[in-house]
């Protein structure tokens, strides 16, 4: 905690070189409007501006794995600059290196021409640079002024000044274009576009230059997106640099003025979007080398009897979903963010359940209405959320590889349970013991631990959701392959995966979710362009709204 | 939370291969992590009090040492559960004092009513905790905020029926447990019931926490999204703890009517007696980490520290100052050992390194 | 500043946000809802005591409420600015025996030193609260164990130091304690001036502000540039005087300063009347005006058993009943609410506007609980 104690917010405090960057303090600055405007005059044209923020070498390792190479970006005023990339491009570290989040290893910032260190985000605000999480730094029980003014809450002969707070609030608002936000709303009351409204006034009442947003859409619905939209143009015509994360293409052709494609935590290319198409940026996106650690299909292996179906699942999430996994068969599922990949995988497990259709495991009806069901009818559920959906971090690794057994099954724990220490080798991993606490285990030790949780209670059908997240390649090969023999073993696989090589390697065929429907499906050997087409909405313009 | 933070991985020279059984037998696991320094502190304490005082070791005053604290030791045991689960129970202390008050009031000093009246207090010791339990977990009313109105709800109540002053006797019969032992034993001379049962009660909540249950209370009290996703019973297993801890205040009423006599003060603060033990042996508020064995130690200790003090003739109103330091400097301690997050919140972007959420 | 809501500029952008035509749903206040009760049970108590032929408003009966309620009221005023930074202090009961002690024994009946002695219990207070803030930022102690310590602490030292009633209250300050405005006792005007100055400090400073920001979230507090160990301190400073102002005016009443005072359940009662008055026990939301009224719910509550003479055992039942209901009560309306959020703007097939609510507010769950 003392790394984050710092000192009083106020003016050029923080290490970025003053000049044009040192933030006006709204609480001493006559009006909001007038402090801001003179941050107006650079003109959005392609005329080859200075860039506001470059961005150069930039390098970026975690635990030996390097996620940035040598990555350079610069931002001008008054552009919409899009980020894009596969998951795991490196787009999100990149971004939280401009935020002041991660420290880049290697590599320049400048702002204004003069260089900056960011060593905590609030030196990135202070220097002008804001940045829309995904998740939001609001306080749900605080009004929408009191967010935006939070920590530099105008005063008056030293009392806070809420009036005033108000009616810069509303003015901002105003000026953006937004109405019908109450600025003296609770923000745990707002929708999640409207909470993302007050994080973008946040950073404007604070005289962010650049502003950053990682997929700002994920969340929205058509008429939410709108209004994203309009305010980010607002934002542009006010002379701010959005850096603007996104995995839609048809947000980045509307929106953006230039694209930057990075891919493998490398810099592919900036274009201008004008000079760009979709298909062209797709293919820079993807078509990296399949790599060589996928494992064989059992070649001509037929694929045995259904072992889940699902007819016309639906809920808040997901419509018309229609499935049928065999065994011995490994279906990928892909889609964006957003597209209702996590809803399915939930729902078949009975969180977020299904609230229409049927389902079958084995040929026997059910309809899971808690995991605990679902365990019993011989699901199984590798979370995307390994730390907070997945493990006891605190606890041992064998604590955590029974923990199903426990729970569910404890009359067959201690026949099964002997069988957990086999499967951990099985899984080659690596640990001190098994009385090691996994908070300990890198990502991909801890993902096995998982495994090994849901192999222990020998189900029928296996969800597996982001299970390569966050885990290195050597650890990603040991899972590939005992994923292989899973379904080989007759287990039904559902993959889901944001990586398309993942879900091209493994996939004996692959399931397309859009919007959360499934769009389309494809056979194993489809190019990532196809995969990308159905996914983003091209290939089904009927499925979308 | 895709890039792993932890401070210490596997040796990356050595990868081994899981051993077919744990590397270190549990028993000597209690000697690191937090846990460690009760143990030591429990020797530096018996160290101090056999220096000054070399009959202490004796047998029969060691006897005599383990039958005073066996009601401690029985209430940290079920405290432990409770908190393990990440919850509180303040309600123990109450109990203790209304199970022997109702003893008393409904025996009557008649020996045949022994045993339908502790047939009673079960059931009751039972209903308590079943209200603590499930309040808390299907109300989703905070631990503290339950078991503090059933506090108060149980003084309160037992004020009421016996009009401030309890009534009535227990029976002898009833008395043995906490008074009595097996007398004339080699060495030890009277070897008391209540250290009996409570090696027994330890033997059970041993087994207890190497059992299914016990691994999903952990569970649940570590991370209970995780216990819910692999197919728990939250409410359940929650509720299973503040029942076995009502059923070992009862235990503990039993014991402390039979040492000590029949007052309606005999519960007070012994709530936070227990709750003091159980941080002691290193528990984690919050849940989800120490051990039972630690926690029995945490109250040895805190018995311990008493018997002590009476050594040194310190005045025994000095010792909720003692108790106070040390409860805190425990805490600090493992605050200081990186075990104890410093606030539970819900992990955040600009802090987790991953690279994309949903 | 409120023309834009209602009447809609004729605009040229045709597309409205959807979300801004969603009826926005506010029901009252928790604040609002504990006053609503105090006035049933107000109501409920003068007519039963209007069966009996009694008056619950008769001055004595008054004077009587207000009485109780100013003790018990600066406690709780304090005890809502520690929870509202989601802390906890356990110690308050010791501080108000230990104030009334310093107090007291330093005036030594002589009215000159009046002053000097409310500066010595305020000041004693104050470094109670200073030790309770840094062991629970800076040592990292959980509010729970470190103030329970710091309690106990005091407790020993109180127990050893003194056996009874020590030191002497002169009479000019004993007016605090007894002399009335009308029928508002000085104390219980002293009490709510207090809770004035609180409910200010909480609504138009920055360090009010920044409670309720250290309480909601720690992390965003701090990525707001707000010192969250600094403000922990300070509330836990407050809460401490606070508990020090109840401590003179018992030392007031009494004439002398009284250990014992230490087992009348302070602690506990004080955060029962802040959890009854619609602040959250996890920090964030809340505040001083809910707490006088939980204050005054549970003196109502006691001047109707005491004039209807039921047991004042069966008080502490009733209030351990009502404590508890009223919890779950908030707590299922909070559940409500955020439930609701989750069915955003329309639950029709395909639409997963809702994407990322839920997951929100399960957290927001998962944490509070």
């Amino acid at each position: 905690m003392g790394v984050n104690e710092v000192t009083e917010p106020g003016p050029g405090r923080g290490t970025a070189p003053t000049g044009g960057a040192a933030p006006s303090d709204p609480a001493g600055a006559g009006g909001s409007g007038q402090s801001r405007s003179s941050h107006r005059p650079q003109a959005p044209q392609t005329s080859e501006p200075a860039p506001l923020l470059r961005m150069t070498g930039i390098e970026k390792s975690f635990l030996g794995v390097r996620v940035l190479h040598g990555v350079g970006l610069d931002l001008r005023a008054g552009e919409v600059h899009a980020l894009v990339g596969e998951n795991g491009a490196g787009k999100s570290t990149l971004m939280k290196v401009l935020a002041g989040v991660h420290r880049p290893d290697a590599g320049r910032i400048e702002l204004d021409g003069a260089p900056v260190r960011f060593e905590h985000p609030l030196q990135a605000q202070r220097a002008g640079v804001s940045t829309v999480f995904q998740e939001f730094n609001l306080l749900p029980e605080r009004s929408v002024a009191e967010n935006v003014f939070l920590g530099r809450e105008p005063r008056r002969r030293g009392l806070v000044d809420g009036r005033r707070m108000t009616a810069d609030t509303e003015a901002l608002l105003g000026e953006l274009g937004i109405e019908r936000l109450d600025p003296g709303a609770r923000v745990r009351n707002l929708s999640v576009a409207e909470q993302q409204v007050v994080e973008i006034v946040k950073a404007v009442s604070r005289d962010a230059r650049i502003i950053s947003m990682d997929e700002p859409t994920a969340a929205l619905a058509g008429a939410e997106v709108e209004l994203l939209y309009r305010l980010v143009r607002r934002l542009r015509e006010r002379g701010v640099a959005v850096l603007y994360v996104s995995h839609r293409l048809k947000e980045i052709f509307e929106l953006g003025d230039r694209i930057t494609v990075l891919k493998d935590g490398r810099l592919v290319d900036t274009a201008d979007v004008a000079a760009s198409t979709p298909d062209e940026l797709v293919r820079k996106m993807v078509g990296r080398p399949m790599s060589a650690f996928f494992p064989d299909r059992a070649a001509g292996a037929a694929p045995g009897p259904v072992r889940l179906r699902v007819e016309g699942g639906g809920n808040e999430q997901l419509d018309g979903i229609d499935l049928e996994l065999r065994g011995g068969e490994i279906v990928g599922l892909a889609g964006l963010q957003g597209s209702g990949r996590t809803e399915l995988a939930q729902a078949l497990f009975g969180i977020g359940r299904f609230t229409r259709g049927r389902m079958w495991v084995d040929g026997r009806p059910v309809l899971p209405r808690s995991p605990r069901q679902a365990v019993r009818a011989g699901l199984a559920l590798v979370s995307e959320d390994r730390k907070a959906e997945g493990l006891a971090l605190n606890q041992p690794v064998l604590a955590n590889a029974r923990m199903v057994l426990d729970a569910v099954l404890p009359g067959s724990a201690g026949r099964r349970a002997r069988r957990v220490p086999e499967i951990l080798s099985s899984l080659e991993l690596v640990a001190r013991g098994l009385d090691q606490e996994v908070r300990f285990l890198s990502g991909g030790n801890q993902q096995k631990v998982v495994m090994a949780k849901w192999l222990a209670t020998e189900p029928a059908v296996m969800v597996l959701d982001e299970p390569t997240r966050g885990v290195d390649v050597g650890a990603r090969q040991a899972l590939y392959t005992r994923v292989r023999e899973l379904a080989d073993a007759g287990v039904a696989v559902l993959l889901i995966s944001s990586e398309l090589s993942e879900v091209l390697g493994m996939a004996d065929r692959i399931l397309v979710l859009y919007d959360g429907r499934i769009a389309g499906e494809l056979p194993a050997g489809a190019e990532e362009e196809a995969v990308m087409a159905l996914a983003t909405g091209r290939a089904a313009r009927g499925a979308a709204r | 939370m895709t890039v792993d933070q932890a401070p210490a991985g596997p040796p990356p020279g050595a990868p081994t291969p899981p051993a077919e059984r744990p590397a270190a037998p549990p028993a000597l696991r209690f000697l690191g992590g937090a846990s460690g320094p009760v143990f030591v502190l429990l020797i530096l304490i018996f160290a101090g009090i056999f220096t000054l005082n070399p009959s202490f070791a004796e047998p029969p005053s060691m006897m005599f040492f383990l039958r005073q604290a066996a009601p401690l030791i029985v209430l940290a045991i079920g405290q432990y559960l409770v908190i393990v689960s990440g919850e509180f129970d303040l309600s123990v202390g109450a109990l203790v004092g209304a199970q022997v008050v109702i003893a008393a009031a409904l025996i009557d000093g008649e020996e045949a009513r022994t045993l339908p009246v502790l047939g009673v207090m079960l059931v009751f010791g039972l209903m308590v905790g079943l209200v603590n339990g499930l309040i808390t977990t299907l109300l989703k009313v905070p631990s503290i905020i339950t078991t503090l109105g059933t506090m108060l709800v149980l003084s309160g109540a037992i004020q009421l029926w016996t009009g401030g002053a309890p009534t009535g006797a227990l029976s002898e019969s009833f008395r043995v447990a906490g008074r009595f032992g097996i007398e004339d034993v080699p060495v030890l001379g009277q070897l008391p019931w209540a250290l009996l049962i409570l090696v027994a009660v330890a033997l059970a909540a041993l087994v207890l926490m190497r059992s299914s249950y016990g691994r999903t209370l952990v569970s649940v009290g570590d991370n209970e999204t995780a216990a819910a996703f692999a197919g728990a019973r939250v409410w359940l297993v929650r509720t299973g703890a503040f029942v076995l801890s009502a059923l070992l205040a009862t235990l503990a009423g039993v014991l402390i009517g039979g040492y000590a006599g029949v007052t309606a003060q005999v519960g007070d603060g012994l709530e936070f007696a227990a709750i003091t033990a159980v941080v002691l042996g290193g528990v984690v508020l919050g849940g989800g980490r120490g051990t039972v064995v630690a926690a029995m130690a945490g109250a040895l200790a805190v018995e311990g520290l008493f018997t002590l003090f009476n050594q040194l003739s310190l005045p025994s109103t000095i010792r909720p100052s003692v108790q106070g330091l040390i409860i805190i400097a425990a805490v600090a301690y493992a605050a200081r050992q990186g075990s104890l997050p410093w606030q539970r919140t819900r992990p955040r972007a600009p802090r987790t390194v991953q690279p994309t959420r949903r | 500043m409120s023309a834009q809501g209602t009447a809609a500029p004729p605009r040229p952008e045709p597309p409205r946000p959807a979300a801004a035509a969603r009826p926005r749903r506010r029901g009252p206040s928790s604040t609002q809802l504990v006053y609503l009760a105090l006035g049933i049970i107000l109501v409920v108590g003068a007519v039963l005591l209007a069966m009996r032929g009694g008056n619950l408003f008769s001055t004595g009966n008054l004077v009587d409420m207000l009485t109780r309620s100013s003790l018990l009221g600066f406690v709780a005023i304090g005890q809502t600015l520690v929870i509202l930074c989601r802390s906890l202090d356990l110690s308050v009961g010791y501080v108000v025996a230990l104030s009334s002690l310093v107090a007291a024994t330093t005036m030594a009946g002589d009215p000159a030193r009046i002053p000097l002695g409310i500066a010595a219990a305020l000041a004693v207070a104050a470094l109670v609260g200073l030790a309770n803030g840094l062991v629970v930022t800076k040592l990292r102690v959980n509010a729970f164990i470190a103030t329970l310590g710091t309690g106990l602490i005091i407790r020993g030292y109180l127990d050893t130091r003194y056996q009874g009633p020590a030191g002497e209250v002169p009479a000019a300050f004993q007016v605090f304690g007894y002399s009335r405005i009308g029928f508002v006792p000085v104390s219980t005007a002293v009490m709510l001036g207090v809770a004035v100055a609180g409910i200010l400090l909480l609504r138009r400073t920055r360090l009010g502000y920044h409670m309720f920001a250290v309480g909601g979230d720690p992390e965003v507090a701090r990525l707001s540039g707000i010192r969250t160990d600094r403000t922990m301190i300070i509330a836990h400073v407050l809460c401490s005087v606070a508990a020090g102002l109840a401590g003179l005016l018992l030392a007031s009443r009494f004439g002398t300063g009284s250990a014992l005072v230490y087992d009348s359940g302070y602690d506990l009662e004080s955060i029962a009347a802040v959890v009854l008055g619609g602040t959250y026990l996890m920090g964030g939301s809340g505040g001083i005006a809910g707490t006088v009224a939980g204050v005054l719910i549970l003196a109502v509550l006691d001047t109707v058993f005491n004039v209807l003479a039921i047991d004042p055992f069966f008080r502490d039942v009733l209030r351990g009943v009502i404590i508890i209901a009223a919890v779950a009560l908030y707590a299922r309306s909070q559940f409500a609410k955020r439930a609701s959020r989750v069915r955003f703007p329309k639950a029709g097939p395909g639409d997963r506007a809702a994407g990322r609510a839920p997951t929100r507010a399960e957290q927001e769950q998962e944490v509070r609980q």
